[in-house]
């Protein structure tokens, strides 16, 4: 005979996947900008790329823009904010060649529109 | 200095300390096998890539510190990649280093040509392209900092075929890259947790592999005992409390015992140190220890709260921690909770038949093994029934005594890892426990094993099944068994001889312990493969997704016991 529980097992295996995060806050849309200054080198923009992706966590608008030194680069991002936000902030604090995370509130979003929109269509 | 720059890799390895170096040789890391000539690193020959990379494991999974592995370009970096994956996810640190065609022929579909780089960012710490020799300089000390400091972990070194070529002139060499210290924990913090340990009524220390890591084993049990608190431990802590310890209730969680999982329910503030809430652990995470205050230890920021809200969080070295916890907190006694925890421990022990009706119970036969082995013996699993058998039943009395893949829980681990646990701790009795599925996943590493002579046994759980999938099967997809069962196993004794190491295949129906026994105290390495019954079940066991509480327990139609 199987276990009583092997049935109510079977159906939670084909249910939705429970999110394991405890410190939900409400899910919304409501936009984040962070501001990163990272190592300027090759696969810099991977890292940081790729631990959004893994996480299925959109991001919405990046411009990355070189210090003067050129050793270093400033990087602003554009999310939204999901519980799993502070997560993939303190993911992205840990890389090597993530040198600060910093939350910008007094931006908004509409910084990246106008900064692409100042830029030309190519010629057809 | 004029000197090459696998000349330079080989000197920048030979001061970070590494010995032995496993890894397989191929066209695009054949300059640094050159270097490697008359050097005082003695290179391992592993005969895969994968195998390369858990002997490494098993160096850094006994020291503590930083191994390094080897692996030519394309296949041989693919290769290594499970045991990369596998470092990270266990917190192990490694060196993985390889080799890459020359940078003039990347990014053009060249001859063993892949994106190591690429492949390598998710599952290491850190990883580096080297795009000049005199780079290297740099990125070889800076890999083994990195590997060690913090939160241990796997970096990857990608060395094109040119920059191990090429000439360069070097004035001074670095320093060796070492553990970075941490900043300290603040004092606040660590009154802030004395207070609430000194307030508690019911506390439970939860202990993770990071005890062990930060080596706050001895210091942790001290904090226990004054505390009065029952320990419980993640399979990657098993070792960091001798079994036999008063307060040791045992592994937590899906194969946890039943007083183990029952205490946690009861527990009003469980104090997790160096564990990351892993889902074999916690069961349903909503349901864990739901009565409970949750304090966390652990070294790395982003773990506190990743699961399970902390009420209070600190970060830092566990060690320094606990040692700076130990002045604050007076001694208390709690002889209510204790005898509780005592009578959960007695009232759920492990169910097994006696050993003299069924020596060969998986159960019986890890105690039986941990009688014959050494205190110090170390002991490698593969990934399955067997492993938790031996979490469950085998009685680890030192830390770092239990090598097992335990995150990504990779079949293939043991025989490696034994091997490479024997080249670090010469000396010291090895033992590979693995199962008949899992053996065959790095069978091939016999060969090394043969070759280096090593005092390794190879202990096979022989019940001709991948015995937790058929487990599964049985237990929730209504017994409809589908690819569990081996229709023709090898003979494991025969296998183990063409490779040059002694193999005994264990008869059921005579003194089959005294056959373990005596192949044991034989010289050199030697594989054993012991039969056992091939439809017992691991018990108790927590179906996935379920609750701890909900555990299931050995019934007679199902099981051996």
């Amino acid at each position: 005979m199987p276990d009583p529980l092997s049935s109510q097992v079977n159906s939670s295996l084909d249910g939705p996947t429970v999110c394991h995060l405890l410190n939900d806050k409400p899910t919304g849309t409501t936009p984040v900008i962070l501001e990163l200054v990272v190592r300027n080198h090759p696969g810099t923009m991977s890292h940081i790329t790729g631990l959004f992706a893994r996480r299925a966590f959109n991001l919405e608008a990046i411009v990355v823009v070189p210090f003067p030194d050129g050793a270093t680069s400033r990087i602003l991002l554009h999310m939204a904010d999901e519980p799993k936000l502070e997560q993939v902030e303190r993911q992205l604090a840990k890389l090597h060649d993530v040198i600060s995370v910093l939350h910008r509130p007094d931006l908004a979003p509409e910084i990246f529109t106008r900064l692409i929109n100042q830029i030309p269509s190519p010629a057809v | 200095m004029k000197t090459t720059g696998a000349n330079l890799l080989r000197i920048l390895l030979e001061r970070q300390g590494v010995r032995n170096l496993p890894g397989i040789p191929g066209g695009a890391i054949l300059p640094f096998y050159d270097a490697l000539h008359g050097s005082a690193i003695r290179h391992v020959l592993a005969r895969h890539e994968q195998g390369a990379g858990f002997i490494a494991q098993g160096m850094a999974r006994v020291t503590g510190r930083a191994a390094a592995c080897l692996a030519t370009s394309g296949p041989g970096a693919t290769n290594l990649l499970t045991a990369i994956a596998d470092a990270r996810l266990d917190s192990v640190p490694l060196v993985a280093i390889t080799g890459q065609v020359s940078q003039a022929l990347i990014g053009t579909d060249a001859f063993q040509e892949v994106d190591t780089y690429g492949l390598t960012l998710p599952i290491t710490k850190h990883n580096f392209l080297v795009r000049s020799a005199n780079e290297l300089l740099d990125i070889v000390p800076l890999a083994f900092q990195l590997a060690e400091s913090g939160r241990p972990g796997p970096v990857a070194i990608d060395v094109p075929k040119d920059v191990q070529n090429a000439t360069i002139e070097i004035d001074a060499l670095p320093e060796p890259g070492k553990r970075l210290p941490l900043p300290a924990c603040s004092d606040e913090s660590i009154a802030a947790l004395a207070h609430l340990l000194a307030h508690a009524q019911r506390p439970v220390f939860y202990f993770g592999g990071g005890v062990i890591a930060s080596e706050a084993s001895a210091l942790a049990r001290t904090l226990a005992h004054r505390a009065s608190a029952p320990i419980v431990c993640t399979l990657m802590a098993l070792g960091a409390v001798p079994s036999d310890d008063p307060l040791y209730m045992g592994m937590l969680g899906m194969h946890g015992t039943q007083g183990t999982n029952f205490l946690l329910e009861e527990a009003d503030l469980v104090l997790a140190i160096g564990a990351r809430f892993d889902d074999r652990a916690t069961g349903k995470v909503a349901e864990f220890c739901p009565r409970a205050t949750i304090a966390h230890i652990d070294i790395d920021p982003a773990e506190i709260g990743k699961i399970k809200t902390a009420f209070l969080g600190l970060v830092g070295d566990a060690a320094d921690i606990l040692r700076r916890l130990l002045d604050r907190l007076p001694p208390q006694t709690r002889p209510a909770w204790r005898s509780r925890a005592s009578e959960l421990r007695a009232a759920y022990p492990l169910a097994h038949p006696p050993r003299d009706e069924d020596p060969l119970h998986p159960v019986n036969l890890c105690r039986f093994l941990g009688e014959q082995l050494p205190d110090d013996a170390i002991i490698t699993t593969d990934v399955g029934q067997h492993q938790m058998w031996v979490a469950q039943a085998y009685p680890f009395r030192r830390p770092r005594t239990l090598l097992t893949s335990g995150g990504l829980g990779t079949m293939g681990f043991g025989l490696p890892a034994a091997i490479g646990a024997a080249l670090a701790a010469p000396g010291r009795r090895v033992a590979c426990i693995s199962g008949d599925g899992s053996i065959l996943m790095n069978i091939q590493e016999l060969a090394t094993l043969a070759e280096e002579n090593l005092p390794v046994a190879v202990l096979i759980f022989n019940n001709a099944h991948l015995g937790l999938v058929r487990q599964q099967q049985e237990l929730f997809y209504r017994q409809r068994y589908e690819a569990s069962r081996f229709q023709r196993n090898p003979d494991f004794a025969a296998i183990a001889r063409g490779f040059g190491v002694r193999g005994v295949r264990i008869d059921p129906r005579a003194d089959p312990l005294t056959q373990i026994a005596d192949a044991l105290t034989g010289e050199g390495p030697c594989v054993i493969d012991i039969p056992i019954h091939t439809t017992t079940n691991v018990y108790p066991m927590v179906p996935p997704g379920a609750a701890n509480r909900h555990m299931m327990t050995a019934q007679p139609e199902f099981s051996h016991a």
